[in-house]
């Protein structure tokens, strides 16, 4: 089968649904007794399955079919979750997730399974200490216990098949004395009386495993016969060294066919098999009540045709000014009111469209649950990382780049703002450490916020480092506010770690981090108090492509200078004007600030006439200000900002150019490039 | 610059700078504008040959004025003015020409390497000559006369 064209569909859904399994496994690892989280991770692990199978993905099949079982027998009390158990099948949802990237990029989703495999089936044999609940049998036959059964369609199809024709399918369960010295040959001895009752139709485990005696105590046969359950149990315990035998009918829980009585046992562990097919499962009352997630509506659709539709909306917006202008000149009533109409209608349509390029900051976040459980164990700390605010949207190209920077700013929390356990009850604090991850708008900005509990940052060491590296002087140190040496830590080739662990410090320090979210045009900043932890806040704008902008003009040309950037506006008189070392600043509220005369750098040329007010726009870079002179405002608007291009690399002080309403192109000031 | 297709002819877009007409293959052309229909907006702090940017419907388009490009004089635009929109591999620019309406095949035979001296064109930006009946024509290498501008520093001002 050609499945090419459903490659791109495989690979996200396997993405998702590998994504729930770690959540889930994450929220079991808590609540080791809800077995509808177990269900959860069960369905995903299944659809995987099938997906995976379908396309021809042997090694991940594989996987998540062992995963499965070893699930299975959680959700039917067969085994206890225990952290060892949640190890192995995190290991596993690892290797399943390096195998679907190895695949998206191009390789063969193969990976080398066997010792995963082999350890989710020795769990799932029950060789892990809690393993079988052997106790509470007898009763339970009316309970769908299962085992490590699983019928695949052609099986399930033989079964139904002989059911009907009259024949019984038996699930026989043969446990060995623990003392039994050839194992091999006792099976050998149990296949040979029911070869000679029925035709054996699947066995666990495999015939291969049981004749190399690669199994434990016990192992099941699935056997159909003319023979009725008490005749071939009778026969099977004529063997030797047998501490029991078990029969069962086969049963499907979809109940495809009559299910019989449960044929009598001293103690049982009866074995129902999960079942295949998942529209049965879901189409099963009970299955749907546990199910918390309802399906969603939505399609999923390429992020470059939603560009497309942006940049058409865009060239509609222009022409939409162009229209009211023609409009307006007419004086024609009916024009007037169609264009205003017109003018609404794209309006909604332009909220729509930046709307459907939001993405819910979720999509990053998912990840880090895991990271810092895998983090914490590395580094021998206990630390509890909880999630605020996950739904908070953002544009899609901010989504992309702001990844890696939490990632580092995390591991920094981790390694460096928690302490040991030891140390945390030292100084009187929970033996847990709290890493609070939060995320919210406010404003025209969304705010990522990753607190923590931990040691904070300790001033007079930052200080020393800090003087040693030649990031400041020791007169300068000595002036620095708290905040101002917590920054430090951001500035290029500063390390506060003692001794270089493989989980922060690999040389590249939070500098990359600053300078990663300062392109985005966006903000970091640090708030710490010593002992009792940090706070590092991201200030990051809600979009890339649609910002919020002040235009100005200088003389016959229109600039647009982004309102992140702007503190506020004024006017300013020539007398306001200070010299200092052949520099012009002004007093603005107390603070000197530099005055920079836009028109000069981008030589639009000045006024004729001198002029006795100049209009100024404050803007800030960090805790820099300056204060840029143009020749008037014009007003605030939103703007589509759109690149130079590649021709033009870098030209001073521009980050790009937006198209206005009358279709010319501004162009858009760089306040960061002006401040020094 | 000198693909040529399986006839061994070259479809070329020919233009006029001064009094001399140029090529360039009719591949690499997207559009060619009136330039009196369009906005230019000045970039500043760049060559002086690159004009500003133009918004080709709702693409920012850089463009460069060959004649500022080529060293030769200055010309006020007027009604004849054409930009040629050009893809490169990585980018779109716009070319300034006094004048572009012809289209020729030129055989693969009839393109020659440059000669020592073709007018006041610096070599380098020369891919080729051919002469089709009477007319000379002059190959550009595009590669050449639009090298991404980078590094445009505080130094300019």
């Amino acid at each position: 089968m050609d499945t090419n064209q459903y490659l791109e569909m495989f690979l996200e859904e396997s993405k998702e649904h590998l994504q729930a399994c770690n959540e889930q496994l994450l929220e079991l690892e808590k609540n080791p007794d809800d077995l509808a989280i177990v269900n959860e991770i069960f369905r995903a692990a299944h659809t995987l399955k099938g997906m995976s199978a379908t396309m021809g993905y042997e090694d991940i099949a594989n996987l998540t079919h062992k995963m499965e079982n070893v699930l299975d027998a959680i959700r039917n009390s067969k085994i206890r979750v225990t952290s060892e158990i949640l190890d192995v099948v995190f290991e596993s949802s690892d290797a399943l997730e390096e195998m679907v990237i190895d695949i998206e990029e191009g390789g063969s989703g193969k990976k080398d399974v066997e010792k995963l495999v082999t350890m989710l089936n020795q769990i799932e044999a029950g060789n892990s200490p809690l393993a079988v609940v052997e106790e509470k049998a007898g009763k339970s036959e009316s309970e769908e216990m299962t085992g490590g059964l699983v019928y695949d369609d052609f099986e399930q199809t033989v079964v139904s098949q002989s059911v009907e024709q009259g024949f019984n399918a038996f699930e026989l369960k043969v446990i060995l004395r623990d003392d039994c010295l050839l194992k091999a040959a006792r099976v050998f001895m149990v296949f040979e009386i029911l070869e000679k009752a029925g035709e054996i139709i699947k066995t666990f485990p495999t015939v291969e495993r049981l004749e190399n005696e690669e199994f434990d105590s016990q192992f099941t046969v699935v056997i159909i016969t003319k023979e009725d359950a008490e005749e071939l149990k009778a026969k099977v315990q004529k063997v030797s060294e047998l501490e029991q035998a078990e029969i069962r009918p086969v049963q499907f829980q979809s109940a495809t066919f009559e299910v019989a009585t449960t044929m009598e046992a001293p103690v049982t562990d009866p074995v129902v098999q999960p079942v295949k097919q998942t529209a049965k499962k879901e189409a099963s009352p009970t299955k749907r009540s546990n199910s918390t997630h309802s399906a969603n509506k939505t399609i999923r659709v390429n992020i470059d045709r939603l560009d497309v539709l942006m940049n058409l909306f865009e060239e509609l917006v222009i022409d939409r000014g162009r229209l009211q202008s023609i409009a307006a000149e007419l004086q024609n009533a009916e024009l007037n009111e169609t264009t205003e109409r017109m003018t609404r209608i794209s309006g909604d349509l332009q909220n729509i469209i930046l709307n459907m390029r939001m993405v819910p900051v979720e999509t990053v976040f998912n990840r880090f649950p895991k990271m810092v459980r895998q983090l914490a164990r590395d580094l021998d700390k206990k630390i509890n990382l909880e999630i605020i605010g996950a739904e908070t949207e953002l544009d899609r190209t901010v989504i992309d780049e702001i990844g890696d920077p939490l990632v580092h700013l995390i591991r920094n929390a981790l390694d460096h703002g928690v302490e040991s356990p030891a140390e945390r009850i030292a100084a009187g604090k929970p033996e847990e450490g709290t890493v609070t991850l939060r995320a919210y708008h406010s404003g025209n900005h969304v705010f990522i916020e990753l607190e923590d509990d931990g040691a904070g940052v300790n001033r007079a060491r930052v200080l020393k480092k800090a003087i040693e590296r030649g990031i400041v002087s020791e007169e300068i140190a000595e002036t620095l506010t708290d905040k101002q040496v917590a920054e430090l830590i951001l500035s290029s080739g500063f390390s506060t770690a003692e001794k270089l662990t493989d989980v922060s410090g690999r040389g590249v320090g939070l500098d990359v981090v600053k300078s990663t979210i300062e392109s985005l045009g966006g903000h970091i900043s640090i708030e710490s108090k010593e002992g009792q932890g940090s706070l590092f806040q991201v200030q990051l704008p809600l979009t890339l492509s649609i910002i919020s902008v002040m235009l100005v003009q200088m003389q016959k040309e229109i600039f647009a200078v982004p309102l992140s950037s702007i503190i506020e506006t004024a006017i300013i008189q020539n007398s306001d004007i200070l010299n200092a070392h052949n520099q012009r600043v002004i007093d603005f509220r107390g603070k000197i600030v530099p005055l920079v005369d836009l028109r000069e750098i981008f030589d639009t040329g000045l006024p004729e006439e001198p002029e006795e007010l100049k209009s100024v726009v404050i803007v800030r870079k960090g805790e820099s200000l300056a204060a840029l002179v143009v020749d008037s405002f014009i007003g605030q608007q939103e703007i589509v900002l759109k690149s130079l291009g590649n021709y033009l690399q870098s030209v001073f002080a521009l980050s790009g150019a937006t198209i206005l309403g009358n279709g010319q192109v501004a162009l858009i000031v760089d306040c960061n490039a002006l401040i020094k | 610059m000198t693909a040529i297709t399986e006839n061994n002819v070259m479809k070329t877009i020919v233009f006029r700078l001064l009094d001399k007409e140029y090529a360039i293959e009719v591949d690499v052309v997207q559009s060619i504008e009136k330039l009196l229909l369009m906005t230019i907006t000045r970039i500043p702090g760049v060559p002086s040959y690159v004009k500003g940017v133009i918004n080709l419907r709702g693409m920012v388009t850089p463009i460069v004025d060959l004649r500022n490009r080529f060293d030769l004089p200055e010309m006020e635009y007027n009604d004849n003015t054409r930009i040629i929109i050009v893809n490169l591999e990585n980018f779109d620019v716009g070319l300034i020409v006094d004048d572009a309406n012809d289209v020729i095949d030129i055989p693969a035979n009839a393109l020659e390497s440059q000669p020592e001296v073709v007018g006041s064109v610096e070599s380098e930006f020369v891919a080729g000559v051919a002469k089709i009946e009477k007319r000379l024509l002059v190959m550009l290498n595009l590669d050449n006369v639009l090298r991404p501008i980078r590094n445009v520093n505080a130094d300019e001002n």
